[in-house]
């Protein structure tokens, strides 16, 4: 009986063998890297707003508060977007004329509202609550990064479960003095370790329950 | 649809089962379920049935090939995250913080009577009816159809234009033609004008109307209110010469005794009735009293189930009843001819003489003069008048010229050519006889207002949207007079108009605002006093003050009205939720099964098994009714404990108009009916042989033969405090399950069977609060029904008179929850406080956890029933609550125990640096609960009410031999028999 696969036949079964592992093992590995790549979570890229608003100018030399325009954030879930009057209280004084303010001065004359591309943002089965991170000791900067250096708003944080987790298991290492929450480019004492200890049991927090599913999902 | 599926009526062999029954204490919950009919079997061996139905038929491979490329290529496609926008506001509001909810104090309407209600509000939408605790209407309760009242406010197929002979027009056009009308109405004073109003108690609208006819002297007012009920007005005048109506102090009554009277299901004043009836029926100790509840009723009611004594009768025997009482009580001896059988006479009215002064006797609303004033004389002569019964001055009072018959004969004669209705749909809901249609074709101009473009919206010249109650101002009074405003919670949608507006457009008022009008009626309440007013969501001290009567033992010459009738009695009821049919669009109601024969969308004519077995009909089997030369088919429905020879049909249903209406099935009795009446006597039924389907949710989940609902008699509690650990399976103490600390919380819930009335408003609630989607006739009838808590209705006892009773079913949050450990995904676990948390996001649809719990209390997206597409979604999607998930096909979901709630309550409990306060933490079902059957908190906390019920001697668990430990308990339910009364089987049952 004649040979049925040529001598060359075994190097193309080699070949599809390690072949088909190398694309299962690029395959795995392009699975795990890109989701959290800065192309998917959009780290660090800024999107277009109708009014290229600057925390870099509002936050960073002006020294503007960040409750002045966000001001649910101590009490509610969510931190909320200035109103079209909140930008009025200032620029009703100052670059009245700015051709890049007349969305906000059309909007306040015809009582349409901006509309703001959202940057930060998480899916709608996650009910994330602003108040109660801020009242444990949970500093803006940790999740929003250095928003005092961005002339346009970008994302500085992936937001991703894993991301989240990661605190809600360990939220030592993220916690500040309340009074320190709102605080850009914070520098730790040196005797932090022990003020987060002691923060964690000041402040009532429990790690061991913050990772229950229904915390964020319900 | 598919309207009718011939299919062969479930034959039942009723003697025979009666026979088994005779013996007593056998508890069972449906026909079907102890004659073992095949369809039963089906249902209960098949947990999720009739799967296979929904399976194409063999799809070939490719086509499944395709369909799972394409699956899972859209499966990548959502996985995607959209861009998105954020609105924020250009002025906000001062107290408006986005993301807090916002709590106002309005007041819905009840067949014209106000319920004081909380509404919750995300960023000025409306969200959850809650009931309002200062209300005395409400006291914190609320019902299926105040729930209802935010999916009717953002129902899309409410009318949204005025409609000019059935074609859009503007509402400029229509004040043109108005201002026609009122200049030749003055020039006439009225002449050939009428109005015709529905139930109301609005103090401003009753101003308004009395001013229009002090303008237009010629100007004619009718009333047309379909579900009115007349005869207590009626004896009132005929005793005292005045109408007076009366309230009733259940907190104040031991024996009561219900002439036909549905006092906790019916009537405006039915929340805080039952809150009272049920606090005097708290026990939990043997030391503690009960009241005594004897129910008469022609039809089987909530009332007549929490009875201790029942008697079902045909409505026109009651009267019979009513005249045996009166003898009793007056002494006169001679009886005869009562229904009752006089052992229970004799009981009854012994018990109430003992009572004396806190004796109630209620005659039914619906019941005649006679019953009312049978009713008045034997309170006056306990000396009750004035202390368990108070008269006072009708709310609803509104001088008018006649009802719809009135109008009819009006136009007919040419006395009227122009008609403003005002809400009401006398094209539905009038007497068939009457011709209504015929009669309104024939004006000269016919202007309707109303929120849908119903019957009488098409024929009318002119139809103008009416704004929904929670967009409008507007005042009410509650059942006891209490006058109470109504104030919007959202600008109305479509434009629509309050009824007060367009009074003052008839008035001449064309640019009213909805407002003034309110206000200017209350000039004599200055701004703090208005503002209070509108806080507190009702005015203080304003019900009506009790009035003193004599009341003549003769009754004033009132005598039985009924004739003995021969032949069947048609009994009309209301439907409880959907009421004359202007609810009929509400998914919601459609879907909440009603108490007693669990039936949704649509209705059947209910008999009893006598009656059923006489006539050879079986459930689903189309029968004919005829009476008074009119006829209507309707599928029978079996009912244990319903009277013989009666049959009750509910308004409400055959109705076509509205897109969800149109998907329920059902008869409309008006066709029966003839005037206002209640009940006819001498109808003939004959069956016609076929079958509709009746879609009920009684067979599903069921639990055989275990002692589910535990109950003993008040004696026999006294006797043995724990009844219910006799004959109780041993629980077993160890278990393969995980151990699990709770350091902090440990949620757990008690459930009074005791106070439970079966009323459904905890479902409704629930479906409300969690965003539950309705699925439609199609799906229930398959049982894929989502409410996540049910509640059962058993009998037990023989066939003709059972006992019923009624256990609400949410999760049970099992500590050794067999659901957790079966999910390969980790979709279902457990939490630190004990929840059996959902996580909607990794389930996969095994639907293991459902195969596994024993209470079958998880629920399963079989398909799509919200769309997650906000274009696409409609404006329904206004009512959903912002805090719970909208769940997508493929997920099951379930009770969370209100999780959301929790989560709130504990974020602000952490954000203060506190525990969470017993009591705080309030779940949807228990807040809506009007007898406060349910209680809810923290287990762990030591002086909780929750672990008070708990610690009850009558405290059991469900199936606790299969030692899930459940966190929700039951306290098993206690009646209080009279003991020479006692029922065969029942006196030693526990």
């Amino acid at each position: 009986m004649p040979q049925i696969f040529s001598k060359n036949a075994n190097g193309v079964a080699r070949f599809v063998i390690w072949g088909s592992c190398a694309v299962l093992l690029i395959a795995a590995a392009i699975g795990t890297i890109l989701p959290r790549s800065d192309l998917v979570t959009g780290v660090g890229e800024p999107l277009a707003q109708p009014v290229p608003f600057s925390h870099k100018h509002h936050v960073g030399q002006l020294g503007i508060d960040c409750r002045y325009c966000h001001n649910g954030v101590e009490t509610s879930s969510s931190a909320g977007l200035p109103a079209t009057e909140v930008c009025m209280t200032c620029h009703s004084q100052l670059f009245t004329n700015a051709g890049m303010l007349a969305p906000v001065r059309a909007s306040l004359a015809g009582g349409k509202p901006i509309e703001w591309q959202r940057v930060n943002g998480v899916p709608d089965f996650v009910f994330f609550n602003h108040a109660i991170h801020i009242n444990k000791g949970v500093a803006c900067e940790t999740c929003h990064g250095e928003v005092d250096q961005m002339p346009l708003t970008m994302r500085a944080r992936t937001l991703s479960m894993e991301w989240c987790l990661g605190c809600h298991r360990n939220p030592e290492p993220n916690l500040r003095p309340l009074q320190d929450v709102f605080l850009m480019h914070w520098q730790p004492p040196a005797d932090i370790a022990e003020i987060r200890r002691q923060l964690i049991g000041m402040l009532d927090i429990h790690p061991e329950t913050m990772t229950d599913c229904y915390v964020c999902h319900r | 649809m598919s309207a009718i599926a011939d299919r062969p009526g479930s034959a039942i062999d009723i003697e025979a089962l009666r026979k088994r029954l005779a013996h007593g204490g056998e508890m069972w919950r449906s026909l079907d379920e102890i004659a073992g009919a095949a369809d039963f079997r089906r249902f209960v061996e098949a947990e999720f049935p009739a799967i296979a139905e929904r399976l194409p038929a063999k799809p070939n491979r490719r086509t499944l090939l395709k369909l799972m490329g394409a699956s899972l290529s859209l499966a990548g496609l959502a996985a995607c995250s959209r861009a998105e926008n954020i609105v924020p506001y250009v002025r906000q509001p001062e107290i408006l913080v986005p993301g807090k909810p916002v709590y106002y104090a309005t007041t819905l309407s009840s067949d014209g009577f106000g319920i004081g209600a909380i509404v919750e509000s995300h960023e000025g939408r409306p969200t959850k009816i809650e009931g309002n605790p200062d209300h005395p209407a409400s006291r914190g309760a609320t019902d299926a159809v105040m729930q209802a009242a935010v999916l009717t406010l953002f129902d899309p197929d409410r009318s949204h234009t005025p409609l000019k002979d059935g074609q859009p027009a503007s509402y400029g056009d229509f004040l043109k033609t108005m201002a026609g009308l009122v200049s030749r109405w003055t020039a006439s004073q009225g002449q050939g004008g009428a109005l015709l109003v529905e139930a109301t108690t609005s103090p401003t609208l009753a101003a308004q109307l009395g001013a229009l006819r002090t303008r237009y002297p010629r100007l004619k007012l009718y009333r047309h209110d379909p579900l009115a009920m007349p005869a207590a007005m009626e004896a009132s005048r005929t005793l005292f010469g005045s109408a007076l109506t009366p309230v009733y102090r259940f907190d104040r009554a031991e024996t009561i005794v219900s002439l036909d009277a549905d006092f906790l299901g019916e009537g405006p004043g039915r929340h805080a009735y039952a809150r009272d009836f049920a606090a005097r029926r708290r026990v939990r100790d043997p030391s503690d009293r009960m009241s005594r509840l004897y129910a008469v009723e022609s039809t089987p009611t909530i009332t007549g189930a929490a009875a201790d004594h029942r008697l079902a009768i045909k409505p026109s025997d009651v009267e019979a009843v009513a005249a045996g009482l009166n003898a009793a009580l007056t002494g006169q001896t001679g009886a005869s001819g009562s229904p009752a059988d006089q052992a229970l006479m004799t009981v009854l009215v012994d018990d109430l003489k003992a009572a004396g002064r806190n004796a109630l006797v209620i005659a039914g609303a619906q019941q005649s003069a006679f019953v009312h004033a049978v009713a008045l004389a034997a309170n006056a002569k306990l000396g009750a008048l004035g202390n368990t019964v108070e008269l006072t001055e009708p709310p609803d009072s509104l001088s008018v010229d006649g009802d719809l018959g009135a109008l009819r004969e009006a136009i007919g004669d040419g006395a009227v050519d122009t008609v403003v209705a005002l809400g009401a749909n006398p094209l539905h809901t009038g007497p068939a006889n009457l011709d209504m249609r015929k009669a309104f074709s024939g004006l000269n101009l016919l202007v309707h207002h109303g929120l849908y473009r119903d019957e009488t919206a098409f024929l009318a010249h002119w139809h103008v949207p009416a704004a929904h109650e929670l967009e409008s101002w507007s005042d009410i009074r509650a059942y006891d007079g209490s006058t109470s405003l109504v104030q919007p919670l959202i600008t109305p949608l479509y434009d629509g108009k309050t009824a007060h507006q367009l009074l003052a457009v008839l008035g001449g008022g064309f640019e009213a605002d909805p407002l003034s009008l309110i206000r200017q009626h209350w000039t004599q309440l200055d701004d703090d006093a208005w503002r209070k007013a509108l806080r507190d969501g009702v005015m203080a001290d304003s019900a009506a003050k009790p009035v003193s009567v004599t009341v003549s033992p003769d009754l004033a010459g009132l005598k039985p009205a009924a004739k003995a009738g021969s032949g069947i009695d048609v009994r009309f009821v209301a439907d409880p939720w959907l009421r004359d049919g202007r609810f009929a669009n509400a998914s919601w109601l459609q879907e909440l099964p009603r108490p007693l024969t669990k039936i949704v969308w649509g209705n059947a004519a209910l008999v009893s098994p006598a009656t059923a077995e006489r006539l050879k009909i079986g459930n689903g089997e189309v029968v004919n009714i005829a009476s008074n030369g009119a006829d209507v088919d309707a599928p029978a429905w079996i009912v244990p404990g319903h009277p013989d020879e009666t049959i009750t049909l509910s308004f409400g249903f055959g109705r076509k108009v509205g897109s969800v209406a149109a998907l329920s099935q059902g008869y409309d009795a008006f066709h029966l009916r003839r005037g206002s009446e209640w009940f006819a006597a001498g109808a003939a039924i004959a069956p016609r042989g076929n079958s509709v389907r009746v879609i009920t949710t009684q067979h599903h989940q069921a639990m055989e033969g275990r002692a589910i609902v535990r109950h003993a008699s008040l004696d026999a509690f006294r006797r043995n405090p724990d009844f219910v650990r006799k004959n109780a399976p041993p629980v077993p103490t160890e278990s393969l399950y995980p151990d699990w600390p709770y350091d902090e919380e440990a949620w757990a819930m008690a459930i009074d069977l005791s106070a439970c009335i079966g009323c459904m408003a905890c479902v409704s609630a629930c479906q409300a609060e969690n965003n539950i989607a309705p699925v439609g006739p199609e799906e229930c009838e398959r049982g894929r029904e989502m409410h996540w808590l049910r509640v059962d209705r058993y009998y037990a006892g023989p066939l003709d008179a059972p006992d019923t009773f009624f256990q609400p079913v949410p999760c049970m949050h099992c500590e050794k929850a067999p659901c957790e450990v079966v999910c390969p995904v980790n979709a279902t676990v457990h939490t630190h406080d004990g929840l059996n948390a959902q996580v909607y996001n990794r389930c996969i649809g095994t639907r293991y956890c459902s195969q596994n719990c024993p209470y079958k209390v998880r629920r399963f997206n079989f398909l799509d029933h919200q769309s997650f597409d906000k274009d696409d979604a409609g404006p329904e999607q206004g009512a959903h609550n912002p805090n719970v998930s909208i769940r997508s096909r493929g997920v099951m979901e379930k009770c969370t125990y209100c999780v959301q709630r929790i989560s709130a309550k504990r974020i602000q409990a952490q954000i203060e640096n506190r525990d969470i306060a017993d009591g705080e933490v309030v779940t949807a079902c228990q807040q809506a609960c009007p007898t406060q059957a349910i209680t809810f908190g923290d287990r762990n906390k030591k002086d909780a009410k929750v672990v008070r019920e708990k610690s009850a001697p009558q405290n059991y668990a469900l199936l606790e031999e299969l030692n899930t430990r459940p966190r929700t308990t039951y306290l098993g339910k206690i009646s209080n028999p009279n003991g020479k009364l006692a029922k065969p089987g029942e006196a030693t049952d526990g």
